[in-house]
């Protein structure tokens, strides 16, 4: 199922990504062979087969509901491309 | 004494007995890192003092006659993509460059209580997307059999095989712990989905990321599942099962072992040389009495497509987390925060890794979520039900571990044909099963390893007959020469 340049930059932009215009026609064409690629698997009869999403059985981690230490303010801001009173700065959300 | 030639379980007899101290024998590691790592090309980062200061309690504890577990005072290299407390985890990308991680893995826990020495983080593909390295931001990492051909996705392993660590702790989402062993002549083994806790561990493709060992042999395999595995409810899919005493495995014999051999995985897209090591492997388990048995998996063809669909849609929902908000690179310049977060993504993920992210989010989009990501998932099911319908008449199964040798670096390739050389390995992620590969023979003075892969939880079986073909031969005690140009 190919996909379109406009259809591409609709994906950029779920993806938190952007193509250049310029590389806008060759990205298109590489992503359409990768798509073609994944097509093959249309020729594989899949009726009444079940999804696998995990392999093993998942239960949920539940544990006490004791307070523990967490993760320290210092600790989690440590790594923080910018900072401002105790908080990760960026820049402003609204446009 | 070279110390850097022996195994795990070996240096820990000369600790025990005095004959070293685990200070030199750090020292001594770390002098070959510092010979061979210019070549090589293994190392992303190192951490000596921390090194020495692990190794001098090891030391004490001897001095004090304490006892000291298998794994203690000997210098171990993580893959960076997992987690040492207070050191820098990239993943060999510029996103992560110089992020310090602020927690232990799991498995790096397990290993603080062995006393284990940590060396310091190994050269990988970005965010193990790939399987060579020639993404890495730091530069592409060489094979020490010829410097001019690949590592494959990792450099634990050819870190190993040059002496420059002992063993080595790495992840394998689609083979990218065995085959950089197979291309490097170390034994590798990918425990069942779930034994490890993925705590601490990058997340690449989260249902098929799995922690496991490069080793020099067989016992020391063994000798650190027992230290990584068990049960870590931070982890939900941590499997809450018994960590049998894996060493026990390790005895030589497979008199009435009904070994598997699938077709599909000896077909024309593997190198001929490869599949003839691996047929006198075959020949020689027979001598040793086992049973061999001819079965077919039909869906294997379908395996790389499938990982692609499956993992790059897992990649394309947990790369969110690199926003260029809290940590990692971030474009300084943007004057939105949606912008920002967009151009530090352009500017901090290598090409492939955009790629496989925009397609992951294309698979995930409504209209095509169907069509592509649930018909992975259903054909996931089919090779699955493959590997029951072996299991019915087999133990184990056995296959090359790669289908070509590590390749020259300037070897002109097709992307997709690329990818699909994953297709020997990627079928245990996608199905969860323990795997471990085994040198078994030389070809052009490359090595060549042979996969056995078990039913889910039974690593004992795949132990025991890997260990029963390296008791009678020698293809893994022959050492890296470091030859050829980069």
């Amino acid at each position: 199922m190919k996909v379109s340049a406009e259809e591409v930059k609709h994906i950029a932009q779920l993806s938190r990504l952007t193509v250049p215009e310029t590389e806008m026609q060759i990205f298109t064409e590489q992503f359409n062979q990768i798509l073609s690629y994944a097509d093959i698997m249309q020729k594989v009869d899949t009726t009444g087969i079940e999804p696998t999403p995990y392999v093993l059985p998942i239960t949920n981690a539940f544990r006490e509901d004791i307070a523990k230490p967490g993760v320290s303010h210092e600790a989690a801001l440590s790594n923080a491309p910018a900072v401002e009173n105790d908080g990760f700065k960026v820049p402003r959300v609204l446009e | 004494m070279d110390l850097f030639k022996y195994t795990a379980h070996e240096l820990h007899e000369k600790l025990v007995n005095k004959e070293i101290t685990a200070v030199e024998l750090t020292n001594a590691v770390y002098a070959r890192i510092e010979e061979v790592d210019e070549q090589v090309n293994a190392y992303i980062s190192l951490s000596k003092e921390e090194a020495l200061a692990q190794a001098e309690k090891v030391d004490a504890k001897i001095a004090a006659g304490e006892a000291i577990a298998p794994l203690a005072g000997i210098p171990v290299v993580f893959k960076d993509n997992i987690n040492i407390n207070g050191q820098v985890t990239s993943c060999a990308s510029k996103m992560m460059h110089g992020v310090s991680t602020i927690f232990d893995a799991h498995a790096t826990e397990q290993l603080r209580k062995e006393d284990a020495v940590f060396l310091g983080k190994a050269n990988m593909a970005e965010f193990s997307i790939g399987n060579t390295t020639d993404n890495s931001f730091y530069g592409a990492a060489h094979n020490p059999w010829n410097l001019a051909c690949t590592t494959g996705g990792c450099a634990t392993a050819a870190a190993v095989a040059a002496g420059e660590a002992i063993w080595a702790l790495a992840s394998d989402t689609s083979g990218d712990l065995r085959q950089p062993a197979a291309y490097a002549g170390c034994v590798g083994i990918k425990p069942t989905y779930g034994r490890v806790s993925r705590l601490g561990l990058a997340a690449y493709a989260s249902s098929m990321d799995q922690i496991g060992a490069v080793t020099k042999d067989v016992t020391d395999a063994a000798t650190v599942l027992n230290a990584i595995c068990g049960k870590d409810f931070r982890d939900s899919t941590s499997w809450e099962v018994e960590t049998p005493d894996f060493t026990k495995a390790l005895v030589a014999d497979v008199k009435g072992l009904r070994i598997g051999v699938p077709k599909e995985y000896f077909g024309e897209n593997v190198d001929a040389k490869i599949k003839a090591e691996v047929e006198k492997a075959i020949e020689q388990y027979k001598a040793m009495g086992a049973e061999i048995v001819e079965v077919s998996m039909p869906h294997t063809e379908y395996a790389v497509r499938t990982f692609y669909v499956v993992a790059n849609g897992e990649a394309g929902a947990n790369f969110a987390r690199y926003d260029g908000v809290r940590y990692g690179y971030r474009n300084m310049e943007a004057q939105t925060a949606s912008e920002m977060t967009a151009r530090s993504r352009d500017e901090g993920f290598g090409e492939e890794v955009k790629l496989r992210l925009m397609f992951g989010t294309h698979v995930l989009s409504k209209g095509y979520y169907e069509n592509y990501y649930v018909r992975a998932m259903k054909v996931r099911t089919l090779i699955r039900n493959d590997f029951e319908e072996a299991f019915k008449q087999c133990d184990v199964l056995l296959t090359p571990t790669t289908p070509v040798l590590a390749e020259a670096y300037n070897t002109e390739m097709d992307a997709f044909a690329k990818y699909e050389l994953d297709f020997t390995t990627v079928t245990a992620n996608l199905a969860g099963l323990p795997a471990i590969t085994v040198p078994c023979g030389f070809v052009d003075g490359m090595p060549v390893g042979m996969q056995l892969i078990g039913k889910v939880l039974d690593e004992a079986t795949i132990l025991k007959a890997a260990y029963t073909f390296e008791q009678a031969t020698d293809f893994h005690k022959v050492m890296a020469p470091l030859g050829g140009n980069k």
